[in-house]
């Protein structure tokens, strides 16, 4: 088969490039695009991308297959290859560092204005603060985000806006905080999303749902940070 | 909290809500013209200028037509903002928007008041 990668290395590299390179694959199996890349760096020890737990937890191998986001190490050839080829680009709208290694500065740093942790103003219990079942429910499909970066990569109000919309991955974590039952910091969360850009740049294109590895949806969990600055206003 | 003093009404709840409200009476209004004209008798000039002398109709014009404003500023804000990255631009662009904007406003209401 036919493998497209982007290539750069800005240390002798004028401007990116694409890298067209034959492979076949040993025993024709369908193997995930991450082997397909340990195969490419057997070739090429020079080619670049990040890449950890190999099973779709550590998000470190998100990447632009044939024009759509996913993990390598959990995307099957057989869901991306079309016409025996295969086009890989990094992650669509982040600065490159090298070949598909991005730049997450911007990512992490919208996840950073959300203030991803428990904020509590009460006296701590002597051991932990409780949650009923039904309160640690609320939780389920926000809570499994692993920052890939693949939605907020698809999103192109994250594209146009990286340092002002939130994006899809910082959204749905700006929900999993305000939906949790132990934190108190509800208003103060609310009162910093409500600009025309950090939530409401959101247009409900659903990129992000559709390119999700986790299966999460980021478009609902917007619409409930919009529903719950609706029902807080007057 | 982004901070910006060029967008319709500063909180970006606000800016969705008018963008909601003024979408349903625009789409009242399109949807009265359109059963008016397919489904009135057939149109003559008497009648036309009968159905614009009504206070009625010259309000719900009015209103469709600061709706139509109010849309068009929210709408054209946030696709310069997207689009138009150098500040210069940007405030020229929104500038004749807003410009533009003011003069279907004040020409619509000369032609409402002048039938």
């Amino acid at each position: 088969m036919l493998v497209s990668v982007y290539r750069y290395n800005p240390e002798t590299d004028d401007a990116p490039y694409m890298q067209d390179i034959h492979i076949d694959i040993p025993g024709g199996k369908d193997i995930m695009v991450l082997d397909l890349l340990q195969l490419l760096k057997d070739k090429d020890p020079s080619m670049a991308y990040r890449r950890s737990c190999r099973e779709g937890v550590c998000g470190s191998d998100g990447m632009n297959m044939n024009g759509v986001n996913g993990l390598a190490c959990i995307t099957p050839l057989s869901a991306v290859v079309k016409d025996d080829k295969l086009v890989l680009r990094p992650l669509p709208g982040l600065p490159v560092i090298r070949d598909l290694v991005v730049d997450m500065g911007q990512f992490y740093k919208a996840y950073e204005k959300i203030k991803p942790f428990l904020i509590n103003d009460t006296p701590p219990p002597a051991i932990e603060r409780l949650q009923s079942p039904e309160d640690r429910a609320e939780l389920d499909g926000l809570y499994e985000c692993i920052l890939c970066a693949c939605c907020s990569t698809a999103c192109p109000s994250f594209w146009w806006n990286p340092d002002k919309f939130i994006g899809p991955s910082g959204l749905l974590q700006a929900y999993r905080f305000l939906a949790d039952s132990r934190d108190t910091a509800t208003r103060e969360r609310l009162a910093d999303l409500d600009d025309p850009f950090s939530v409401f740049r959101c247009h409900g294109i659903m990129n992000c749902v559709a390119v999700c590895p986790k299966g999460l949806n980021p478009t609902k969990a917007i619409g409930k940070i919009r529903n719950m600055l609706l029902s807080q206003a007057t | 909290m982004v901070t910006s003093i060029t967008s319709f009404g500063r909180s970006g709840l606000y800016d969705w809500m008018v963008q909601r409200v003024t979408a349903v009476i625009l789409a009242c209004y399109t949807v009265f013209m359109i059963g008016y004209l397919a489904f009135g008798a057939e149109l003559t000039y008497d009648m036309w200028t009968e159905l614009f002398q009504c206070t009625a109709m010259r309000i719900f014009t009015l209103l469709t037509l600061l709706s139509f404003a109010a849309h068009v500023w929210i709408g054209m804000w946030s696709v310069s903002t997207d689009y138009i990255k150098p500040t210069g631009m940007r405030f020229v662009f929104q500038s004749v928007t807003g410009l533009l904007t003011f003069v279907y406003v004040a020409w619509g209401i000369q032609i409402l008041w002048g039938i």
